[in-house]
């Protein structure tokens, strides 16, 4: 019963989400971002079809798990992406969207090529993090084979080391061509 | 109408297997082959068609020989409906068997003397034949005993290997057993009283015995029908001989032979001694649900596939008895409509049984003959490679896991409901033994069906997990045909439920007592049981579940999408997959043992190998786990060890020395002068 | 009783309850995971998210393993057929119904069984170790669970004389005193905990786990895509409809239309989907409270349902 008392006296603890407008990163990023969504084409039929339902897989290409905790923090109450429709799913066949992490290391450079290949079309890929788009402070090791967009395709991209919950949901929701990230 | 047939169609079966049997003298091996075929279909069909004029029309037929074997009685031959229906039974699955066989025995020729199998084979299926339609204890006797050594020549065809004689050898010493004690059985029914040696004679005198004696024939004849059924604890050899015999003899003996067991017990027990006290039926139930739990216990965690077959089938004669068990109890408390109706479901189970474990036993004979393995552990893929065994071993699983819309949850559902008036009793101990009767009943479904699960899809399914597997090929059409036949008998089964219970209500009628009308079912559309008033429509659950899928089918096509691309099987992006990444036999049932580890007690061995010189470095781990059958050992272990003690004792009169061979001559002698001055 | 089998208003009316199951299912599971959501504070996704899974999922390609079978492509149809097959025999509004020749308990449970059976054989066909691990556990947990199902079934059977549906709800009917015996009770929770095994919810399964040492039932759908998942995910929310119908309408029977009139079923309609949302919250918040138990744990839990079952048809026949 204390756990069902905790329950109520605690309340919901779902959080907005803020506009980009309110990220007091530098202008210059939050611009980039921005040009980044646009440079990437998104699928019209992939637009229609995950409207409102979204399954992701997420992918570590051998990241240094900074960006999966903050990915972590988006299935507790706080950040929730579950209100949004979004839900993480265990097998790449069920998936809509691959969510990668990580400079591609070599090691893992193969299993993402199988994993984006298991995923059914139509299917958007997000990187996360300053690494998955250019490798980030890993560039030019030797264990690491290239930037996601050298493996498979990208469609959007959330910079940061590591982007924050609300960076990654607002990268998510652009791959997807929802723009009303501001109020929900 | 037809009953000037009878004596033909009687007398053509006969011939039809005597011509099997003639394939001895067949001038080569594939012509031998061809002879047994053609005979065994010949005689079967005959023996079918003199069943059904019996069963639909005539409802006896009487032949007496006082010619032969004259001193002794003669043989005495009568065909009552009870007998028709295991008649039937035979004529059902020898057919497809017989075709299956041709091709089957082809494999043997060259290693084997496939003209003695031809004997044998015709021997075999003759004496189950007149098993049933045997009117005297003589008839009775020397038929199964024929049908004993004939099948004992079956089990052990591949004489070269080890396992297929020790397998004859234990079931050779078992029947002999069930043999000494049916004979002590119908001495005590028939002793005292009966007019003669015939089954007429003995169930007028069997009403006047005492109890005692009638207590000590059920027993009798429980433990010499049991052990030819396969009832705990004597059923031992089964798991023995069915798989060393070959495959097509495998599915007589399960789908036939062990019958006559049932058929046995009900003879006696039913008809001759017409029912007993209470304690007969709650016995049969016990022993009833006993065997059938061990059965699909040791089933569950078998990966030889014959000998997964052959606890199966144990399993099933455990709750053909459960029910008759039940239907023995209801006409001890005077409730003869209940008893019409258990006894019904267990008859039932007896045909549907016949059907599925034939085409479940062709079906792992066309995969040993394909890849040489039983196996499982190292089978796989064969889904692919062999499609038509496939597909009738898939139907076989379904029909005896129970599953809707075939035979086998049709009986499965009829047992159910036999048992509901018994728990509604007034008696407490009958309804706690019933309700617990209904528990061990739902168990073992729920565990042949994974039983079934593991033995189809690990077989079948996934990738081969050998290079034997690997080049499997389909069998060839004679083979294809014996299985597609009782692969089709499954759902011809669940359709003609109704037919198939009112002509068991027919067999019923009058035997110990029970109504004489088929006043236990309301047979329409539905198949109603109006003591516990439940109602079930095989045909209609058939159409509505085909008509749901096809509906979905339909739609899926029209609305949903079908772009399809085909890919490696996902396993978390691993590069590549290999048959050893895949789920085995031992695997899928490790859940199930570790559950029931009280009750199956495994023996691990766990041995590390150390690299030298330091005992923290190991090289090589070895575990190695066996199951055997514990009780066996407890229960049988000690009655060979004290058998052969006291043959050792009896050797050692035979001490080689003629003085003391003389000493015995003369004390014989002294004996027996003794004797004669006496009187 | 009399059976129009053939009669076209009954049939439509049968239909319709099939459809409104089928309509309805997802809505249950929205219902189950809001609630659950608001048990961890969180807002979760609307109660029709569901419904737009399934759209999505009907219109994605489908990526198949190349050691498929054909097993693996006629599984979907045979589990979703077997699903649909029980909701047209389970009372849901209307009770007796036309199809009540066929409407037996144990036609139910193993109906439900032939579908578990083809999930674990399309489990085992493309050959990965989850599967199979999927497969070998379902099979467990169905074999063990079955001796449970059964009892809670003969207390039922008894207390109504038959085990048809039709009837055990009308004698409930009949006679309101019977829905508060004890052998009633102890049923009812029987049968509950033996839904929470068969369907997959926690403390048996983590229908959300992402894990796949503690999958069940989601480790034999891994697979599958597109359309195929859809059928899948549709028939296993569908289940879990039915279970609570069976829980509701014949331990509660009160509000089924005995007749076709538009009144009676209105009345139907409401009382349905009230005894749906109360055994919906019994489920979320049981689900939230406990933990996920460990697989050779399970059997303990069942055996306490097949004793419970025991006591039921002890007590229903003492009662006598």
């Amino acid at each position: 019963m204390k756990l069902f008392t905790k329950i109520l006296r605690t309340g919901l603890a779902t959080e907005d989400l803020p506009a980009a407008a309110h990220e007091t990163t530098a202008t210059g990023r939050a611009e980039r971002t921005d040009e980044r969504d646009l440079a990437f084409q998104i699928n019209d039929r992939a637009r229609r079809l995950l409207g409102r339902a979204v399954a992701i897989r997420h992918v570590d290409a051998g990241s240094c798990n900074g960006c999966e905790i903050e990915i972590g923090g988006l299935t507790g109450p706080v950040y929730d992406l579950e209100r949004f429709g979004l839900h993480f799913v265990a097998s790449p066949r069920h998936a809509d969207l691959l969510l990668v992490t990580g400079p591609v290391t070599r090691n893992m450079a193969g299993p993402l090529r199988k994993t984006w290949e298991a995923t059914p079309d139509p299917k958007l890929v997000v990187a996360i993090g300053d690494c998955a788009h250019d490798c980030g402070v890993f560039a030019g090791s030797y264990a690491v084979a290239g930037r996601v967009q050298d493996i498979i395709p990208v469609d959007a991209v959330a910079l940061g080391c590591p982007p924050a919950p609300f960076e990654i949901l607002r990268g998510i929701l652009a791959a997807l061509g929802r723009r009303e990230a501001a109020h929900r | 109408m037809s009953a000037h047939l009878l004596a033909p169609l009687f007398w053509g079966m006969c011939g039809g297997y005597v011509l099997a049997a003639a394939g001895v003298c067949a001038p080569s091996a594939r012509a031998a082959r061809g002879v047994t075929a053609v005979g065994s279909v010949v005689g079967a069909s005959a023996g079918l068609w003199l069943a059904c004029l019996v069963l639909f029309g005539a409802g006896h037929f009487v032949l007496e020989l006082p010619g032969v074997l004259a001193p002794a009685g003669g043989l005495v031959f009568h065909l009552d409906r009870l007998g028709a229906l295991f008649l039937a039974v035979i004529g059902v699955v020898a057919v497809p068997v017989a075709v299956y066989g041709f091709g089957y025995t082809a494999a043997l020729e060259g290693h084997y003397s496939l003209r003695w199998m031809a004997l044998q084979s015709g021997a075999f299926l003759l004496s189950m034949s007149l098993v049933v339609c045997a009117g005297s204890v003589l008839t009775f006797v020397l038929a199964w005993e024929l049908m004993a050594v004939s099948s004992w020549f079956l089990v052990t065809t591949e004489h070269e290997r080890q396992d297929a004689v020790r397998a004859g050898l234990w079931y050779l010493a078992m029947t002999h057993m069930g043999l000494v004690a049916l004979l002590a059985a119908f001495f005590l029914l028939g002793h005292d009283g009966a007019t003669s040696w015939t089954f007429a004679a003995l169930r007028e005198s069997a009403r006047g015995l005492p109890p005692g004696t009638r207590n000590a024939v059920f027993l009798l004849a429980l433990l010499g029908f049991g052990s030819k059924a396969g009832l705990v604890p004597v059923h031992v050899w089964l798991p023995r001989a069915h798989p060393a015999a070959p495959s097509h003899v495998s599915a007589l003996m399960s789908a036939v032979m062990v019958k006559l067991g049932i058929y046995g017990l009900l003879r006696v027990g039913l008809d001759l001694l017409g029912g007993g006290p209470a304690w007969w039926g709650a016995t049969l139930v016990v022993i009833g649900a006993a065997t059938a739990l061990t059965g699909v216990l040791y089933a569950l965690v078998d990966d030889d596939l014959k000998r997964l077959l052959a606890y199966s089938t144990v399993e099933n004669v455990g709750l053909i008895v459960l029910g008759a068990g039940a239907g023995f109890l209801f006409l001890s408390l005077a409730q003869p409509e209940a008893a019409a109706l258990a006894f019904s479901a267990a008859l039932l189970h007896v045909v549907n049984h016949a059907a599925f474990k034939g085409v479940l036993f062709l079906g792992a004979g066309s995969v040993l003959h394909a890849t040489g393995l039983r196996d499982i552990n190292r089978l796989g893929g064969l889904v692919k490679r062999a499609p038509w065994t496939a597909a009738s071993f898939l139907i076989g699983s379904m029909a005896i896991s129970a599953l809707p819309p075939f035979n086998g949850f049709v009986s499965e559902w009829l047992l159910f409901q036999s048992f509901l008036p018994g728990v509604a009793s007034s008696r407490a101990s009958i309804a706690v033994l019933l309700t617990l009767g209904v528990g061990a009943l739902a168990l073992t479904g729920g565990l042949a069906a994974a039983t079934f699960v593991k033995a189809f899809g690990v077989s079948f399914l996934a990738i081969p997990r050998s290079a034997e597997a690997e080049h499997a090929q389909e069998a060839g059409w004679p083979m294809r045909a014996g299985m597609l036949m009782l692969a089709g008998a499954c759902p011809a089964l669940a359709v003609l439920t109704i037919p198939v219970l009112s002509t068991i209500s027919g067999v019923l009628a009058g035997l110990g007592g029970m109504p004489a009308t088929s006043a236990t079912f309301h047979l329409g559309v539905t198949l109603e049981t109006p003591l516990a008033m439940a109602r079930i429509s095989p045909v209609a659950i058939m159409g509505v579940l085909f008509a749901a899928a096809a509906a979905t089918w339909a739609a899926v096509r029209l609305a949903a999408r079908r772009a399809r691309r085909v890919s490696d099987t996902w396993g978390c992006g691993r590069i590549g997959q290999t048959a050893r990444m895949e789920y085995t036999s031992t695997a899928f049932a490790e859940p199930l043992r570790r559950i029931f580890g009280e009750l199956y007690r495994p023996t691990d061995d766990l041995t590390v190998t150390v690299q030298p010189g330091s005992p923290y470095h190991i090289r090589a781990i070895s575990f190695r786990t066996q199951l055997h059958p514990w009780f066996q050992r407890a229960l049988y272990g000690p009655i060979v060890d004290a058998t052969l003690t006291a043959a050792g004792w009896v050797r050692s009169l035979q001490s080689g020395s003629i003085n003391a061979y003389l000493a015995y001559i003369v004390l014989v002698l002294v004996v027996l002068l003794g004797m004669v001055i006496g009187f | 009783m009399d059976k129009p089998v053939f009669d076209m208003t009954g049939v439509v009316v049968e239909m319709g309850q099939a459809l409104l199951a089928l309509a309805l299912a997802p809505g249950l599971i929205g219902f189950i995971r809001w609630m659950k959501a608001r048990l961890q504070n969180r807002r979760g996704a609307a109660i029709w998210q569901p419904y737009a899974e399934l759209r999505k999922l009907f219109g994605k390609d489908m990526v198949v393993s190349h050691n498929a079978s054909w097993v693996f492509h006629v599984a979907p149809y045979v589990i979703f057929g077997s699903t649909v097959v029980v909701s047209l025999i389970v009372p849901v509004l209307v009770t007796p119904l036309p199809f009540n020749a066929v409407a037996d308990l144990f036609a139910v449970v193993y109906l439900l069984l032939l579908g578990t059976v083809f999930l674990a054989l399309a489990g085992l066909d493309p050959g990965s170790a989850f599967g199979g691990m999927g497969s070998s556990r379902e099979m467990t947990i169905a074999a063990i669970s079955e001796p449970a199902i059964a009892l809670a079934i003969l207390s039922l059977a008894l207390a109504a004389g038959s085990t048809n549906l039709g009837e055990i709800a009308a004698r409930t009917i009949a006679r309101p005193s019977t829905a508060l015996s004890p052998g009633h009770i102890l049923a009812f929770v029987a049968l509950f905990i033996v839904m929470l095994a068969e369907t997959g919810r926690l403390p048996v399964d983590n229908p959300a786990t992402h894990l796949e040492l503690t999958m069940i039932h989601e480790a034999m759908i891994l697979e599958y895509s597109g359309p195929y998942l859809a059928l899948v995910e549709w028939a296993s929310w569908l289940k879990l409809l039915v279970f609570l119908m069976l829980a509701g309408n014949l331990f509660v029977p009160w509000g089924l239309a005995t007749s076709l009139a538009p009144a009676a079923l209105a009345i139907a309609f409401t009382t349905t989907v009230v005894k749906l949302v109360v055994l919906a919250v019994a489920v979320a918040v049981l689900e939230t409270r406990v933990a996920k138990l460990r697989l050779f744990r399970v059997p303990e839990l069942l055996a306490v349902s097949f004793v419970l079952g025991l006591l039921a048809v002890a007590s229903s026949f003492s009662v006598r």
